[in-house]
């Protein structure tokens, strides 16, 4: 390969040409912000918001994100036709956007705001045409605002290819496309995971996380509740860059405090949490390794992994962790002993917890976290809402003393802290298994640590040897898993996040313009495990306190573990309407699939129920509906012993009813 | 040879042809009713019917299918008449069509009524029914050899030649007329470089609208190494007005099917796709029927032609979006996602259909691949101009005497479409008002309207480029010296508006503004920063958006700003509509002389805008007016004025 040096000039400057994907990103090296809605580098190129339009040099006006890098080409940026072309494409997106910018929860860090700013784009010259869509206020996580939404189409990439949802999509055509859900629904009804990563794209206000800014601030300023709160650990290093900080620095200290000022009861740390599951969670690991069950083992802390798998994977939840995630462990244990050491009621008892992530929003919520219909965790508040309280509440988060957490909940261990970062979990419950299996091992198990999305290892542990897998993505998990289940790869322990690089780059985080964001956010994390007094979780004084007091086996059993439901929707099995025991004389099955439902299998199915009933045949007759047999064309398709009639009518079927009888 | 394709039938062309040729010398007349859409719904159909009826009751005999078992001698003679369906002849205006061969009459607007005395006269005594034959508007003389009628004489058919002409439902008489035989050459004895290199020096061009040089496109597919590659027939025709495509699908399917074969061979392609919308029940259905008859002839399938080539095609149908004649727009929609445009490069040669190379090309230039092929490309190239070569095909409507399909070569100029193959222009009552015209509107949604300073302007794809249209798939509509200009343009943006896949943000919203903006010139709204501000947006879409369709979106406003900004003008500033189509700009005014006083007018007028008494001429107060007509309609007197 010719080994020349490539190099384009943009600008009047020339840029090496190396490794970039494309134009944009040579661009961005020659240290020229292009305004752009669409181009996120971790997914597809769209070429839709046509922002990033530059002038090359002999080919025209093109947007730099789907442009190739050339040896000696020759960009303008800026050019007096571009300016008016990018201002006027902002003005055309303002004139069907829902301009209620001052109220918008998004103001401030919206990202055509402050394109219109920087553009200088001082009037619409163009007619209001935006219409009223109603808000999706289904899901507990997420609130979508159709009205902000400019059909960037950020959340329907992130969502297909990142995390292999697919929740969203477009619909309609020209001005009438739509961002929306299967059938219209809420956000809430379909199989969206809460994982929040669309609202991370979200250049607009179209998609946030469902606030509950409000629940905390009544449960707050209610003096008959006792409000305690717990800090989940991917907070402490990113909530620092609402208020200037750079990615990864930890502002535990500042956050205590804010909060105590605020009127909270009790400051603690959801790494207790995660010290009790990486001792509930090792041993359950360590039993079905001893035992040869339900390999691999996948863990189960992250709630939007947990409904992906639940959705996707239901007859592999018998190798999913039982535990409950360190929040729900948490809250579970809080209001345990907290009731009885304070003597108040469960409902008087309020648990916030401060987390990186939507689906917390959503987990707190399951059934299965609930005693009698209190919830083991009231509120759920993100990283965001955590900026906006401190905000409104007027706190310098510059100047503010560093305080620290209450205790006991507030004790952990490094082990606990590094949960929040991809390939945590592992390291943190290796510590403790390595420790268990051979004493005196106090090994960091640093080959989960990185930004790969995929990380694999052999560990030697004594004579055992663990083959565990890091995942991080949906997408990614459901590659390795679809192995797994091939046969293909075999491991014993699996850890699964569904946001990329884990709870640090969660749905509920600040959106950062550094690239490097999400690795000094683990960097931070991996700085507060060295600078704590233990590494692994056993050695938490209070956890062991807590075992020996009041966790027996059977409470252990009760607070820290849950079951999981199949949500599968359409089940690949037929499900029997009419069940007959013995002498069946006909078996009819009809297909209820999407296509052959429209072409009316609900009426014909009503029109030869009526028609058995009148014979009197009913208890004769096995009656089955199936799913979709991929003759949508057909449709309505019925077979009757075996023997299949498409674009079937009631006459038909009667027909060959009557000539078996 | 394998065994396996020694059991399977493989079609003989030369004694298909033979058998072919012998078995149809023994009709006297082959009738041949002209059954494209245009026709059909002409009751062209009941006439087919019709002529069967008639035909037996006069006692004599005539065969639907051509019979091509092998008779002896003294056996034959059978049939009389051979009664066949054709496809589109192009010549709807006249339609329902019927041909009478070897006579080679054309009779036009045919009635079942006149079904009897067209066999009664010239089927049995050969004589011409005069009344039933084309009259020349000028000469009003009655022209008997179908090839003399101007509409055809004009013309050169030769994509065409077959459409309208041959049986829809005998593959054997496309291959009785040359079928296939170039297929046969390009598996058999072509080399697939050979192909390209010859459909390069032919110097064909994309009909679909691009004009991308076929040949250049299907080399760049074949250098492209893959297990699999496709071949995809574009036929997803949707621009208003236009019917190409669909002619050729229906009334020559297997001439597509032939072009599609050649450009396998030439890339080396083992599967294709038809993709159709599914508006086009008729052109679905007879391809489907085509390509059931070409795999059960060893034409598509397995070992084509007896070689150790496999190439089969399947039909897809579209849901009529217009998006989806965009190439990554289609492919995409085949492959089962949202009909979106894609970003290019990577060209669909390079990763196309399922990411594998893929060539893609429109009906027409698929169906001229096999003529290019018989003729030669050193023949064809004779054809058209410098830049354009060959022949190309237009739905020729609006204000014009002929409406219909065309086929002309390149360089063809507007006076000779529209004066001669046309008939002229025709006023809005439909009287022929001669070339008097005002506008061509070329090319769709993508192209542009042209002006009397276009006449003698050789239509090319560089030609038309250069003044704002373009060739685009080929639909040409006329406009008579009655039509709004703004009007149009406003009619084409609602179209792409409409048909915008909503993708991308400056033809989502840049359309819709655009849209937005006509309606204040058509309803009176705009002011001078309206115009100013639809020509800059115009130009932003233009550059600005992502593929075709949106690039293209604003050429009809463009061309009118260009060629009628006097009309804009008119609209914008003096709040008239020179052609008086816009109500909202139109004043209604009461003639005094004629007035009878009789104050119908003032009671309908839902605003009481019409004020006056007994005896005394109305008076209409124009600030009140709201021009809702209510008045012009109910003068009995002719006494108000619109203008």
């Amino acid at each position: 390969m010719d080994m020349k040096t490539r190099t384009a000039v943009i600008d009047n400057v020339t840029v090496l040409i190396e490794e970039e994907k494309n134009l944009l990103e040579l661009v961005r090296k020659a240290n020229i912000e292009l305004p752009t809605f669409c181009y996120h580098s971790e997914i597809s190129v769209y070429g839709a918001c046509r922002m990033c339009m530059v002038d090359i040099e002999g080919r025209g006006i093109l947007p730099a994100c789907s442009t190739k890098p050339e040896d000696g080409m020759v960009v303008s940026t800026n050019t007096s036709q571009i300016r008016e072309m990018r201002k006027m494409i902002i003005e055309l997106m303002l004139a069907s956007h829902d301009q209620s910018c001052t109220t918008c929860p998004k103001s401030g860090d919206c990202r055509l705001q402050n394109i219109a700013k920087q553009l200088g784009v001082e009037k619409i010259r163009f007619k209001q045409v935006n219409t009223h869509h109603e808000l999706d206020l289904s899901s507990d996580a997420i609130l979508r605002d159709p009205n902000k939404c400019i059909l960037c189409g950020d959340c329907v990439r992130v969502c297909s290819e990142i995390q292999s949802v697919g929740a969203l999509d477009f619909a309609y055509r020209g001005a009438q496309a739509k961002v929306v859900t299967s059938f219209n629904k809420g956000i809430g009804e379909v199989e969206c995971v809460n994982c929040g990563q669309c609202i991370k794209v979200c250049p607009v206000g179209a998609l946030m996380p469902k606030y509950q800014i409000n629940d905390v601030w009544k449960s707050v300023h209610d003096k008959s509740k006792t409000v305690v709160v717990q800090i989940a650990p991917a907070v402490r290093v990113a909530l620092g860059e609402y208020f200037g900080y750079k990615p990864g620095t930890t502002t535990t200290g500042q956050i205590i405090s804010a909060l105590r000022r605020m009127g909270f009861d009790k400051v603690y740390d959801t790494c207790f949490g995660a010290d009790l599951t990486v001792l509930e969670e090792g041993r359950e690991f360590l039993d079905r390794y001893s035992k040869n069950e339900n390999l691999p083992l996948f863990t189960s802390c992250c709630p939007a992994w947990v409904k992906y798998a639940e959705q996707y994977y239901p007859d592999l939840l018998s190798h999913l962790s039982t535990c409950r995630s360190p929040q729900q462990m948490f809250g579970a244990i809080c209001k345990d002993q907290l009731v009885n050491d304070l003597g108040i009621s469960r409902e008087d008892l309020v648990v916030v917890s401060i987390m990186p992530c939507t689906a917390k929003k959503f987990e707190a919520r399951r059934d299965e976290f609930k005693v009698d219909g209190n919830p083991d965790v009231d509120h759920v508040i993100t990283t965001k809402e955590l900026s906006i309280m401190i905000k409104e509440s007027g706190i310098d988060l510059n100047k503010i003393e560093l305080g620290s957490f209450d205790m006991p909940f507030g004790f952990t261990t490094g082990a606990g802290v590094i949960f929040g970062s991809s390939g945590g979990v592992s390291e943190a419950v290796l510590r403790f298994a390595g420790h268990t299996l051979q004493k005196g091992l106090t090994g960091e198990f640093r080959q989960f640590r990185g930004n790969d999305r995929v990380k694999v290892s052999e560990i030697e542990i004594g004579d055992k040897k663990l083959r565990l897998a890091v995942v991080s993505g949906l997408a990614n998990a459901k590659k390795l898993i679809d192995k797994i289940r091939k046969g293909e790869e075999h491991y014993d322990l699996v850890e699964v996040m569904a946001c990329c690089g884990g709870c640090i780059n969660g749905g509920g985080q600040p959106v950062s313009n550094e690239i490097n964001a999400v690795s000094d956010r683990s960097k931070g994390l991996y700085d507060n495990d060295k600078m704590l007094q233990f590494h692994v979780s056993s050695d938490n004084p209070y956890i062991k306190q807590l075992y020996n007091e009041t966790l027996d086996h059977d409470k252990a059993h009760k607070l820290l573990h849950t079951a999981y439901e199949n949500r599968r929707r359409i089940l690949q099995d037929d499900i029997i309407i009419n069940k007959v025991p013995e002498d069946k004389k006909l078996s009819i099955t009809i297909c209820f699939g999407t296509s052959c439902f429209l072409r009316g299998a609900q009426t014909l199915y009503t029109q030869v129920m009526e028609y058995l009933t009148e014979r009197d045949l009913l208890d004769k007759t096995e009656f089955t509906a199936s799913f979709c047999g991929k003759q949508c064309k057909k449709g309505p398709v019925l077979s009757v012993n075996g023997k299949s009639i498409e674009h079937c009518t009631l006459e038909m079927a009667v027909a060959e009813i009557e000539k078996i009888l | 040879m394998t065994g396996s394709i020694l059991t399977k039938q493989i079609i003989d062309l030369d004694k298909t042809r033979e058998i072919y040729k012998d078995a149809s010398a023994s009709y006297k007349s082959r009738i041949v009713i002209c059954a494209g859409t245009g026709c059909m719904a002409n009751g062209a159909m009941s006439i087919y019917n019709k002529f069967r009826e008639v035909i037996y009751e006069r006692g004599l005999k005539v065969a639907v299918m051509l019979d091509k078992e092998e008779h002896k001698e003294d056996d034959r003679c059978d049939n009389d008449f051979l009664l066949v369906e054709s496809g589109c002849q192009g010549f709807c205006q006249m339609g329902p069509l019927v041909t009478l061969y070897p006579q080679k009459i054309l009779y036009t607007k045919v009635k079942t009524s006149d079904v009897e005395e067209i066999v009664d006269r010239t089927l049995i005594k050969n004589e011409y029914v005069d009344r039933l034959l084309y009259e020349c508007p000028d000469s009003k003389h009655h022209v008997r050899d179908m090839d003399k009628i101007p509409f055809y004489e004009r013309q050169n058919r030769i994509m065409l030649k077959l459409c309208g002409h041959i049986n829809v439902h005998d593959a054997d008489e496309y291959i009785a007329n040359g079928g296939y035989f170039m297929a046969r050459k390009s598996v058999l004895e072509m080399t697939d470089t050979q192909i390209c290199k010859e459909i390069l020096d032919s110097g064909l061009r994309g009909r679909g609208g691009g004009g991308f040089p076929t040949g250049r496109k299907w080399d760049l597919t074949r250098i492209n190494e893959s297990d699999v590659k496709y071949v995809i027939c574009n036929g997803d025709e949707g621009d208003p007005g236009a019917f190409m495509d669909r002619c050729v699908m229906e009334g020559n399917p297997h001439s597509v099917l032939e072009g599609m074969i050649i450009a396998a061979m030439a890339v080396n392609a083992t599967k294709g796709y038809v993709y159709v919308r599914t508006e086009y029940p008729l052109a679905v259905s007879r391809l489907k029927t085509a390509i059931r008859t070409a795999r059960e002839n060893g034409i598509l399938g397995e070992h084509i032609f007896g070689s150790d080539r496999s190439f089969d095609i399947e039909v897809m149908e579209g849901a009529g979006a217009f998006v989806c004649g965009e190439e990554t727009a289609l492919i995409a929609s085949i492959e089962g996602k949202r009909g979106m445009p894609s970003i290019k490069p990577p060209f669909p040669a390079e990763k196309g259909l399922f990411g594998k190379p893929t060539v893609i090309n429109n009906v027409e230039t698929l169906a001229t691949v096999p003529v290019i092929l018989e003729m030669g490309a050193e023949e064809y190239r004779k054809l058209g101009t410098e830049t354009s070569k060959g022949t190309k095909t237009f739905a020729l409507t609006g204000h014009v005497a002929n409406t219909g399909l065309i086929e002309v070569p390149f360089g063809t100029t507007l006076r000779e479409i529209v004066g001669e193959i046309g008939g002229g222009v025709i006023d809005d009552d439909g009287n022929n008002c001669g070339v008097d015209f005002k506008a061509v509107q070329i090319g769709g949604p993508s192209g542009g309207c042209l002006t009397q300073e276009h006449l003698d302007l050789p239509l090319d794809y560089d030609n038309l480029r250069d003044v704002g249209a373009m060739v685009g798939s080929g639909g040409l509509v006329v406009m008579n010296q009655n039509t709004c200009m703004v009007q149009i343009a406003r009619f084409f943006m609602q179209f792409t508006q409409n048909e915008s896949c909503g993708k991308c943000v400056v033809c989502r919203e840049g359309t819709r503004q655009m849209l937005a903006l006509l309606d204040d010139i058509i309803e009176g709204r705009a002011d001078a920063a309206t115009l100013d501000l639809l020509e800059e947006l115009a130009n932003t879409v233009k550059i600005g958006s992502l593929c075709g369709l949106g690039k293209t979106a604003p050429n009809p406003v463009l061309s009118t700003l260009k060629y009628f900004r006097d009309e804009y003008i008119a609209h914008v500033y003096n709040k008239r509509c020179p052609t008086g189509n816009c109500d909202a700009l139109k004043t209604y005014r009461v003639i005094v002389e004629k007035c009878k006083a009789c104050g119908l007018c003032a009671r309908k007028c839902p605003v009481d805008a019409i004020e006056g008494s007994k005896g005394v001429p109305y008076v209409i107060n124009i600030e009140k007016c709201i021009r809702c007509g209510a008045c012009y309609t109910a003068c009995k007197f002719d006494a108000i004025v619109k203008g």
